[in-house]
């Protein structure tokens, strides 16, 4: 199908595309972003599509409205295979799309997990078949996420896998991390470290604090991230490996990452998520198990230090880590509660709430969650993700930055509704999402 | 006469004036312990169930019979027995044991917020009878209770409390409480089990006992779990008592009229020695029966009858 969408505010970061723009769409690529900002160049678009020039054309008039590249979301669990009622690839693309993403990395903590290639193609192929946006399988770093030996990086990468991590479990042994980001230098695969060093976080559940004291609840310190950001890279330095810090957390994370990448010594990346940028460990006040997340929540200093390094760009990348929990597995003892929060449909929202807040600028906003991971991910040297250039696919979303909403999680797409935004009102709401080509409208 | 929730969860959320109700109607039961015939029909034809998800002999036996001498029927349900080796959830228990008419669950459990989430989630009135490391409000209570009936008053008292902070919801509960009654706190332990964020809370933090123990009118010592040790929180039980441990040459350094309690059960030669544990000063077994006296306190304010 071909598309013309009008008249949209366009804000491309890979193009520096910031103005008035109609964009064409033929064959599921995107054929042109041309400027419409003047009077006459509306005048002739509109005229054009009265008569042949866009025949057969779905047109969108996005007058009004703001249109930026398809979001790349690197940090998601779709659950399946083993976890279907808690989310599947269907319903966790749909869930992704509604919220404006249009390229999901999935992590790979599922049953069994994704350590070899026949889960990679089952996860690849599903996708294709039921999947509402392009689906990027990251592989585990070690066989069954059990931190003993490495996995097939090498068969996983043919079969697809676009990235290694041990997602939700660190690997704890320093000798096994360097061989793996050594090891992944022969594909030049990115590692995403999960930072978290167990014994010292010691199965706590919350951050600790007086939070934690006054609930009686397990905490764990900010040194536990810490102590691992600072171990993992000093081993990138060691080997040159890509090494990429998934949800950070802490205000000293983001300040030894700072250090780091002044010191030009590293490849390294980093992300952090809506959730440590909004709210702190008070949430969990009442044993509110939707505040159960790992990285556990942290303190108000935290929340304005990740805001202060997504300024600097000391972090690269917004991503949701979103993690879909049954209601059941949440209607327990906090103990018990597994950790996660549903991200996928509240991302853009919250984090345009960044931009509100004069604390990132609208483009530098949208280059953290389409140029960044796309780039990052080794999607935007082809061409394909994150962009809105000629030949790229056909992934954007056309948003509506006017309406306040209100967040409610019984009208989530995902099946998971464990989110602690829960009655939050928001603005920028997707009201058009095109991927790969495909229409979805809402509103 | 009764409490304004339906719920005793701990003390944190309990107010001052609540707490205050409870001593003066315990104070009442107290009475009525002390006649022949200890029971009165306050509570007849009310259920009270006690779901313990953790071992206890004494709470459980202090709660059933402070529930009988309410005149109430008293099921208990442990673990070992019930269906939870079966894997349901605490909530579906809990709905299982209310839809069985039960009036009042007492609860245990090694979870934090398990009394809190049963509360949330039941009609029932919900007592906390222990949630990990979060609160126990009636044994709480009960040493409240036992101070004002031998000093007065809580006001101004000096209350030191030695021993496993970091893991106790008996010394949660007493922060909470006695601080309200205006109580000035200090918590003595090894860093390892007094952070010092407790310090947050109102109480000063000691690691040195003698420097603690200085002009105290209380002293609580709190049981050390013998599965601490080789955690690392500290190296023998040995070396625990040496700087831990409340000798008489240590209680010295406390007023002369200092009160000793302790919420047992007791590890003699570890927090507590057997001359200080059976000496003058304490008064450890009438803690005991003073916690029935407050456990019929707060079935019946909960209940919300008429005396």
């Amino acid at each position: 199908m071909n598309i013309l969408v009008k008249n949209a505010k366009v804000i491309d970061p890979s193009q520096g595309t910031d103005g008035i723009c109609d964009i064409t769409i033929e064959n599921g690529k995107i054929k042109e972003v041309r400027k419409s900002g003047g009077a006459e160049a509306r005048k002739k678009t509109n005229a054009d599509v009265r008569t042949s020039a866009y025949a057969g054309f779905e047109v969108i008039d996005a007058e009004g409205l703001l249109v930026v590249p398809g979001l790349v979301d690197m940090h998601v669990h779709l659950r399946e295979p083993g976890f279907e009622y808690k989310e599947t690839i269907r319903t966790g693309t749909e869930a992704a799309v509604r919220g404006g993403i249009t390229t999901v990395c999935c992590m790979p903590n599922t049953k069994p997990v994704n350590d070899n290639a026949g889960i990679t193609e089952f996860i690849i192929n599903r996708a294709a078949r039921e999947g509402a946006c392009s689906v990027y399988p990251v592989g585990a770093i070690t066989k069954g996420q059990k931190g003993e030996e490495l996995a097939e990086f090498s068969i996983m990468h043919d079969a697809g896998c676009i990235a290694f991590s041990d997602d939700g479990r660190p690997v704890m042994d320093s000798l096994l991390m360097r061989r793996a980001l050594e090891y992944s230098k022969i594909l030049k695969a990115l590692i995403i470290s999960h930072c978290e060093d167990l014994s010292l976080a010691a199965g706590g559940v919350m951050n600790e604090g007086l939070v934690s004291v006054t609930l009686g609840l397990r905490g764990i310190p900010p040194q536990a991230e810490e102590i691992m950001v600072s171990r993992d890279i000093a081993l990138a330095e060691l080997t040159g490996g890509r090494l990429h810090i998934a949800h950070v957390s802490t205000a000293g994370s983001v300040e030894i990452i700072r250090a780091a990448k002044k010191r030009g010594v590293a490849d390294i990346t980093a992300e952090t998520c809506p959730h440590y940028f909004h709210i702190t460990e008070e949430v969990a006040a009442g044993y509110n198990t939707f505040a159960r997340v790992n990285p556990p929540l942290r303190t108000r200093a935290d929340v304005e230090a990740i805001r202060q390094g997504l300024s600097d760009n000391t972090l690269d990348v917004i991503a949701t880590d979103h993690a879909p929990h049954h209601m059941d597995e949440k209607t327990v003892e906090f103990d018990n509660a597994p950790s996660g929060i549903s991200g996928l449909e509240t991302s853009l929202g919250l984090s345009m709430k960044l931009v509100e807040e004069g604390v990132l600028s609208l483009s530098q906003l949208i280059e953290k969650m389409t140029l960044n991971p796309a780039r990052i991910l080794g999607l935007l040297s082809g061409g394909t993700k994150g962009t809105l250039r000629p030949g790229a696919d056909a992934d954007l979303v056309v948003v509506n930055t006017k309406d306040e909403y209100r967040v409610d999680p019984g009208g989530f797409r995902s099946k998971g509704k464990n989110s602690p935004f829960d009655g939050w009102t928001l603005k920028a709401r997707p009201a058009i999402t095109i991927s790969n080509g495909r229409i979805f409208r809402w509103e | 006469m009764s409490l304004r929730s339906k719920d005793l969860t701990g003390l944190k959320d309990l107010s001052t004036d609540d707490i205050n109700l409870i001593i003066e109607t315990a104070a009442g039961f107290k009475d009525v312990l002390g006649r022949d015939i200890k029971k009165v029909p306050a509570l007849r034809g009310r259920t009270t169930v006690n779901l313990f998800y953790e071992p206890s002999t004494r709470t459980r036996t202090s709660f059933e019979l402070a529930a009988k001498r309410l005149s109430t029927d008293v099921i208990n349900v442990s673990v070992s027995t019930s269906s939870v080796v079966k894997g349901e959830t605490l909530k579906d228990t809990a709905r299982t044991i209310e839809a069985l008419g039960a009036d009042f669950i007492v609860v245990r459990h090694a979870c934090s917020g398990a009394a809190h989430f049963l509360a949330d989630n039941l009609g029932s009135s919900v007592i906390n009878a222990g949630d990990g490391t979060n609160e126990h409000p009636t044994q709480a209570l009960l040493d409240i209770f036992t101070i004002k009936e031998k000093k007065g008053s809580v006001a101004g008292l000096k209350v030191a409390i030695v021993g496993d902070i970091l893991h106790s919801r008996v010394a949660k509960s007493n922060i909470y409480g006695l601080t309200k009654l205006g109580a000035e706190i200090k918590l003595i332990g090894p860093p390892t089990l007094v952070p010092l964020c407790f310090g947050d809370l109102g109480p000063s933090v000691y690691y040195d006992m003698d420097e603690g123990l200085k002009d105290a009118d209380i002293v609580m010592t709190l049981r050390i779990q013998s599965e601490r040790q080789g955690k690392g929180f500290f190296p023998s039980t040995d070396e625990y008592f040496k700087n831990w441990g409340l000798t008489s040459k240590r209680l010295l350094k406390a007023k002369e009229d200092v009160m000793v309690m302790h919420p047992g059960p007791m590890n003699r030669g570890v927090e507590i020695s057997s001359d200080v544990a059976d000496g003058e000063r304490s008064v450890i077994l009438e803690q005991v029966t003073n916690g029935l006296a407050v456990r019929m306190a707060v079935l019946y304010l909960l209940s919300g009858a008429k005396q």
